[in-house]
């Protein structure tokens, strides 16, 4: 009976909630662009919302500002997948901070130092972040540590093990105090660079995350795999008691949520499109996954538009007229609409209880099933 | 014209694809105790949830001493003076009795609490109704009978005049429940009306003056509980007549399925054992019964027997293989079916749906996946059959998420998914906690065809019924150890009372061994 009600699916109820978030988001930034410059304020967020279509009249400007935000969301979409992978055997990876930079650390020393192949320097930072991930995940199963504070505390160690080895002469152009280029062959081999305007930064980097994505929702939802962890997330009791073993897949779940995390650091920082800079604080980009994860419903392919909306609100950003604003506004309204990401589950429930009440009325006289 | 302290009138609430209560009407004259009867999914807490404000009935009217009055939230219930004992109490457990108590409505002067009068008031109360409760003491230090007591003062203290008992002797031994009666009628002497939410029969017989039934939503009748039977009342509730008495013919028990021998478990509470030199055997064709009032081992044994948690010393035999040690998953595969004590926490995964706990042991067997990756249509079409087979009602079927179900499906769920499986020994705990007569009556009827199918099976159980009427042998556990083996044929009710409580025991023989 709930099946011909299109608002009655949990998955149409999860987009709505997530679209609604981010429509609630958008009206708080404006009220908050009206509220400092109240005569520049819709101005202001049409710069934002119209982003780089601002080069519409001038295509191979379009695609190439399109692409730099298609390639600044490939971090932010697999953080978001690392966490939600996690998520899925009740885990909140927040370590994915850490291993992110443990991801880092891997592929730009690999990168710049060792002059590796791209695809070793990939390896190397799943592989390093996959460690990270297993250190949290074996404290969680042996000794009951929990993973939150686990993951914090292996989130500062990455970053000032970061700061040693890449603040090393061997990594950092001490003069202009960020690493240097990454070496020829560790450079990720391009990918459609001339249908978006020459973007030199348009890598295979894109189709392997979409490729994760799909590939993260198979394991999850296919595979016995998936099936067993979901059980551990979902009753640790009954896991154990249907012989699963609980240990070993909370030691998995971190190792792969670990692996995706490095693989995003690596694709990432191997398009050369940033260099890293001796830094005081864990890179953002774990702690925006966890609302990316959140915004796109903890679904592997909900984060792909949920961080593709966050990123081109983020570069939206840098079209605010700084005469106007100053530019932490743009930085405070995606903050906000991170911050409303933590209510997609909100909305979710009153969307469900509107749905029952409706159905209440609507329907006289139904029968026992 | 009768004096009634709550009508609800006519009440019809409807979820989406059922119709939890149908044009119910229930009378609560004062000062009397009025049972509410049903099935599991009866609609018996949809009701109470009305009364409370939980739901909004989509028809009916509520009054209060004949006046019309709209609860919308539990607020206004306690206004009224309707008060609840939840079948799991609302308790603070690091909180003593006295603040417990008081929790909600804190008496205070100046912001400050002012505990001495309310002291007193408990003290009163407890006194008057013969509570027997310590204020001082913390909730986690006392039994579960006495926390019972402390939700009774809760809702005196609030002078509320209309109690609602759902299913409180669901936790309490035969004692506490003989005690909660006499405290159920001092309090209905008193003028305090009670209603009384059960499907134990016996209870009713002995405290009700009437009884409500309801059955699959609909309204049955109210009786007099003096002038009608146990079989009257059931059959109003199921539909049909129930038999009482198990049927079944005596025991062929062929080869040995299960030994025990001499298995220890550590505590986690205390420095004793919880399980001390168990030792005993089950064979093919018998139900063997452990016997023992709840917390004496049972479920310790039990979990250390499937591997949930290590036996500290001694051997457990599978069919002559020694399986001490072996993982959960080697037990489940190796013949051993298991209905948990708790089916909340072991036994499903409430957040999976049917078709998805059907599976729990058997997902990665190629019936339902083949290189890893599950087949979804198997899985659906296994569910399926489990559900028509053993009438597990479901409201979207094999896609029903579990935790929606009701206590009772879901307990059904369990036990076909456990017999199903291919095993040689059942151990089944508790096989029919929580449901009502007519779910009981299936359940027991399919572990005798079970037994008679060759099948060993190990029952552990607190209710003496099904112990007496079940079992082929009992073996009775007491702080840990068995302290008796009696045959139910023979033994009184008295007499397994006396092993029960520890004031006899079998010495002379090694209890619990067969030869």
């Amino acid at each position: 009976m709930n099946n011909k009600n299109l608002f009655g699916k949990p998955g149409f109820q999860t987009l709505l909630a997530s679209v609604l978030c981010a429509i609630f988001g958008i009206i708080l930034g404006l009220i908050i662009l009206l509220l400092m410059n109240p005569q520049h304020a819709f101005e202001g967020m049409y710069a934002i919302l119209r982003n780089f279509f601002k080069y519409s009249n001038n295509s191979t400007n379009l695609m190439y500002y399109m692409g730099s935000t298609l390639v600044k969301s490939v971090p932010v979409i697999l953080c978001a997948e690392a966490i939600l992978f996690a998520y899925k055997t009740g885990l909140f990876n927040i370590g994915a901070a850490g291993q992110y930079t443990v991801g880092i650390i891997a592929s730009l020393y690999t990168g710049i130092a060792l002059k590796w192949n791209w695809f070793l320097c990939i390896l190397a930072a799943v592989l390093a972040a996959a460690l990270w991930g297993f250190i949290c995940g074996f404290f969680k199963a042996y000794f009951n540590v929990n993973e939150v504070i686990a993951g914090i505390m292996l989130n500062w160690i990455a970053l000032y093990i970061c700061n040693i080895i890449l603040g090393s002469p061997v990594c950092m152009n001490q003069t202009k105090s960020e690493t240097y280029n990454v070496s020829a062959p560790s450079m990720l081999p391009g990918f459609l660079r001339g249908l978006f305007g020459n973007n030199n930064y348009m890598t295979i980097a894109i189709p392997i995350t979409i490729v994760v994505a799909i590939a993260i929702s198979f394991v999850i939802n296919k595979t016995t795999f998936g099936y067993e962890l979901k059980a551990t997330g979902h009753s640790k009791d009954a896991a154990k008691y249907a012989g699963m073993n609980a240990k070993r897949n909370i030691i998995l779940s971190l190792v792969i949520s670990g692996a995706i995390a490095g693989l995003a650091a690596s694709l990432y920082y191997l398009t050369g499109i940033e260099h890293y800079k001796i830094s005081s604080s864990v890179p953002q980009m774990g702690f925006s996954g966890i609302a990316v994860a959140f915004l796109g419903g903890l679904n592997p392919i909900g984060a792909i538009f949920a961080g593709l909306f966050v990123e081109y609100i983020t570069l939206g950003g840098q079209y605010l007229n700084t005469n106007y604003y100053n530019p932490q506004v743009a930085d405070l309204m995606i903050a906000i609409i991170i911050y409303l990401c933590g209510f997609v589950l909100f909305f979710k429930n009153i969307l469900n209880r509107r749905i029952i009440a409706k159905s209440r009325i609507s329907r006289e006289g139904g029968v026992m099933k | 014209m009768e004096d009634y302290v709550i009508e609800m009138l006519h009440i019809t609430k409807e979820f989406p694809g059922i119709v939890a209560n149908d044009d119910i009407t229930l009378q609560l004259k004062r000062g009397e105790i009025h049972a509410l009867l049903g099935e599991n999914g009866a609609g018996k807490s949809t009701l109470m949830s009305v009364l409370f404000g939980l739901y909004t009935p989509e028809k009916g009217i509520i009054k209060k001493d004949g006046k019309e009055v709209r609860i919308k939230d539990p607020n206004d219930a306690t206004a009224l003076g309707i008060g609840m004992v939840h079948q799991h109490f609302m308790l603070v457990d690091v909180f003593t009795v006295l603040d417990n108590i008081i929790l909600g409505s804190e008496p205070s002067k100046f912001g400050f609490l002012t505990k001495a009068e309310a002291r007193k008031k408990v003290l009163a109360l407890s006194e008057k109704y013969n509570l027997k409760v310590d204020p001082d003491a913390l909730i986690e230090d006392i039994t579960v009978g006495m926390q019972q007591r402390v939700e009774i003062l809760k809702m005196l203290y609030r002078d509320n005049e209309i109690l609602i008992f759902d299913e409180p002797t669901a936790v309490l031994t035969p004692q506490e429940i003989d005690e909660l009666m006499k405290i159920m009628k001092d309090l209905a002497a008193e003028g305090k009306s009670i209603l009384f939410i059960t499907h134990k029969l016996n209870e009713i017989m002995a405290v009700a003056d009437r009884c409500s039934i309801l059955r699959k939503g609909k309204y049955m009748g109210t009786v007099d509980v003096a002038s009608t039977t146990k079989e009257e009342l059931s059959s109003m509730m199921v539909g049909r007549d129930v038999k009482f008495a198990v049927d079944k013919t005596e025991a062929v028990p062929k080869e040995e399925v299960l030994r025990v021998e001499n298995v220890c478990v550590k505590s986690k509470l205390h420095s004793e054992d919880a399980v001390h030199n168990v030792s005993f055997n089950v064979r093919a064709g018998e139900i063997v019964c452990i016997a023992g009032i709840d917390g004496n081992g049972q479920t310790e044994f039990v979990s250390a027997l499937m591997g949930l948690d290590d036996i500290s010393s001694g051997k457990i035999f599978l069919n002559g293989e020694d399986i001490t040690g072996k993982s959960i998953r080697y037990k489940n595969t190796h013949g051993i079916s298991h209905i948990p004590e708790d089916r909340h926490k072991h036994g499903l995964v409430l957040d999976y749906s049917l078709e998805e706990n059907m599976i729990l042991q058997r997902y990665f067997e190629p019936e339902f996946s083949s290189h890893k990756i599950l087949n979804k249509s198997a899985m659906r079409e296994y569910s399926d059959r489990l559900a028509k087979e053993h009438d597990i009602r479901s409201g979207q079927g094999a896609t029903t998420i579990v935790r929606s179900m009701s206590g009772g499906n879901q307990q059904k769920a369990i036990v076909a998914r456990e017999m199903d499986r291919a095993h040689k020994l059942l151990v089944a705990v508790q096989p029919t906690r929580g449901l009502d007569v007519g779910a009981i009556e299936n359940i027991h009827e399919e572990i005798v065809k079970e037994r008679d199918s060759g099948k060993a099976i190990l029952l552990v159980s607190l209710e003496l019924d099904e112990v007496m009427n079940l079992s082929d042998r009992i073996l009775v556990m007491f702080e840990g150890q068995i302290v008796g083996e009696v045959d139910p044929k023979k033994v009184t009710l008295q007499e397994l009372g006396l092993y029960m409580s520890g004031a006899k025991r079998d010495t002379g023989k090694e209890a619990g061994r067969d030869e």
